[in-house]
């Protein structure tokens, strides 16, 4: 299967272990991932902030430049991911806003006719490859690993896309299917503050903790996000959590596809896991990084 | 349903009545915003919202207060500029109201009002965002958040410094920014839909003391505009 490929800005520097991760997984599932050629930043939630139009126009960039490989575009940052269907489901929604999109897109050499679909990689691993082929291709088990499955606010809220918006089941499905075992953990879809992170500091210490702690108290060894915003607020901020709260929080944040990955056989140098900065994720009794 | 058929609701000051028609423009992106006109008050918005508690104005009463013709008082708001945009109000809505995306529109009618203070984070996390992807069709995490402290909190760079260096150690920082390769074109679309932008230029100008950011609803501070 041919997928076109989104990284987004973020999976270029600080999480490129995703971006390593997401390529070595799909390659195992003979899935083709076709780097769009000349991507865009997305935009994300600071530029619709401040310009509408604009952030509707680069956005819908991306989808134009898309739009004539007529493959599903696949976006593994959850905000990106949103922004892009949002991009596209407005100008389905809204034709006066597509004509002023078009006429700036024109600008550029470019235009949109609203046939890209915009997916998740968790979507295109469930529904597109399945859970019968993911099995057959799992080497090491991941038996005896506990984890919180923690979904985030962009991929199953704003666009209802693929999942339920409260108690959403994919990543525990996928995890469940391969060996490992799922913690209850009632904050999979709580926000953990996001760009907060950055202005109101205390506010996001606060929600970030409390997705720690809730993982923490039901034993679990690890939490398993899909956004990197997330996992940059759970994992580079431990430590300033455990100073604020006086709390002593050590839970290694990988990214999903790092956890399927380790399952496929692949190194913790290969899937990134040697570049997080929480240590000491045990996996069959053994430290896989530390 | 129509925005234009979302009554008045009484006599407005000449003042509100722009803000009113400025606020009703922003909403027409929005598909289906007309529905805020079906809030029944019944708090599932606030419930929901993890940040409610930093709030100053719940979500619910956000609808509440432009119903009631107050849109002054909810452009003054810490609420809007705190929210996290996580959209637990809005998939919960029993009324299908775009509660985020209206967090949004207040956002921009606030910037486009100038109504927020000068150095405030949210607004210049948003500027220097911007501008970056502006230059380089990308966004470049060190530059954006060196260029962010610099304006907002330059001492809290060096609380930043063992994050980074700890970040570099891993090779996770890119030192140099990458750059798309039809940046003209680019820059052609940015500067033709910056045209088709809010089609009003700032009337009258407004800054608030530097009191909404940083826990102002904290210290008790009451919120006044002054004219520069």
């Amino acid at each position: 299967m041919d997928y076109t490929y989104y990284p987004g800005c973020s999976l270029e520097s600080a999480h490129s272990s995703y971006n390593d991760s997401v390529k070595k997984v799909f390659s195992v599932l003979d899935c083709n991932l076709h780097e769009l050629e000349d991507w865009n930043c997305c935009g994300a939630t600071s530029y619709m902030s401040v310009k509408e139009v604009v952030g509707f126009a680069i956005s819908a960039r991306n989808l134009a430049l898309a739009e004539k490989h007529k493959r599903d575009v696949i976006a593994p940052c959850s905000s990106c991911y949103t922004i892009l269907s949002k991009t596209h489901r407005y100008l389905k929604e809204l034709p006066e806003l597509h004509e002023k999109i078009n006429e700036c897109l024109k600008e550029g050499g470019l235009s949109y006719n609203l046939t890209v679909n915009v997916r998740h990689p968790l979507d295109v691993l469930i529904n597109d490859i399945g859970l019968e082929k993911i099995k057959e291709k799992v080497k090491h088990p991941l038996e005896g690993l506990k984890i919180a499955n923690y979904y985030g606010c962009q991929i199953v809220r704003p666009e209802r896309g693929f999942d339920d918006t409260e108690e959403p089941m994919t990543m525990d499905n996928l995890f469940s299917a391969i060996g490992a075992e799922n913690v209850y953990y009632p904050m999979k879809v709580k926000c953990c503050g996001g760009m907060l992170m950055t202005t109101y500091e205390d506010v996001a210490l606060k929600l970030s903790k409390e997705i720690i702690e809730s993982a923490v108290n039901n034993q679990a060894n690890c939490i398993v996000t899909t956004c990197p915003l997330c996992q940059m607020n759970l994992e580079a901020y431990q430590g300033i959590i455990n100073k604020t709260y006086k709390t002593n929080f050590n839970l290694p944040i990988l990214f999903f596809t790092q956890v399927l990955g380790l399952a496929f056989g692949f190194s913790e140098k290969e899937l990134g896991i040697n570049k997080n900065l929480t240590p000491g994720l045990k996996l069959n009794g053994t430290l896989v990084h530390q | 349903m129509k925005i234009v058929d979302i009554k008045i609701p009484g006599k407005l000051s000449q003042k509100e009545e722009d803000l009113r028609a400025s606020f009703l423009r922003q909403l027409e992106a929005i598909p289906n915003s007309e529905k805020i006109k079906s809030c029944i008050q019944c708090g599932t918005c606030t419930g929901s919202c993890p940040v409610s508690y930093a709030m100053d104005i719940s979500p619910r009463e956000v609808i509440a207060l432009f119903r009631a013709g107050d849109l002054e008082t909810l452009l003054h708001s810490k609420t809007i500029w705190v929210c996290a945009s996580c959209y637990a109000c809005q998939t919960r809505c029993p009324s299908l109201i775009k509660v985020t995306d209206i967090m949004y529109a207040l956002k921009r009618l606030a910037i486009e009002k100038n109504i927020y203070p000068p150095h405030f984070p949210v607004y210049s996390l948003s500027k220097t965002f911007v501008n970056i992807m502006n230059r380089f069709g990308r966004l470049h995490e060190p530059l954006f958040l060196v260029a962010f402290l610099m304006q907002t909190n330059p001492f809290k760079l060096f609380s930043f410094m063992p994050l980074g260096l700890r970040m570099a150690k891993r090779k996770r920082i890119a030192y140099i920014p990458s750059r798309i390769k039809n940046i003209d074109s680019f820059k052609k679309i940015i500067k033709k839909a910056e045209l088709m932008e809010m089609p009003n230029v700032h009337e009258e100008v407004q800054y608030m003391k530097d009191t909404v950011g940083y826990g102002a609803v904290d210290k008790g501070i009451v919120l006044e505009p002054t004219k520069k």
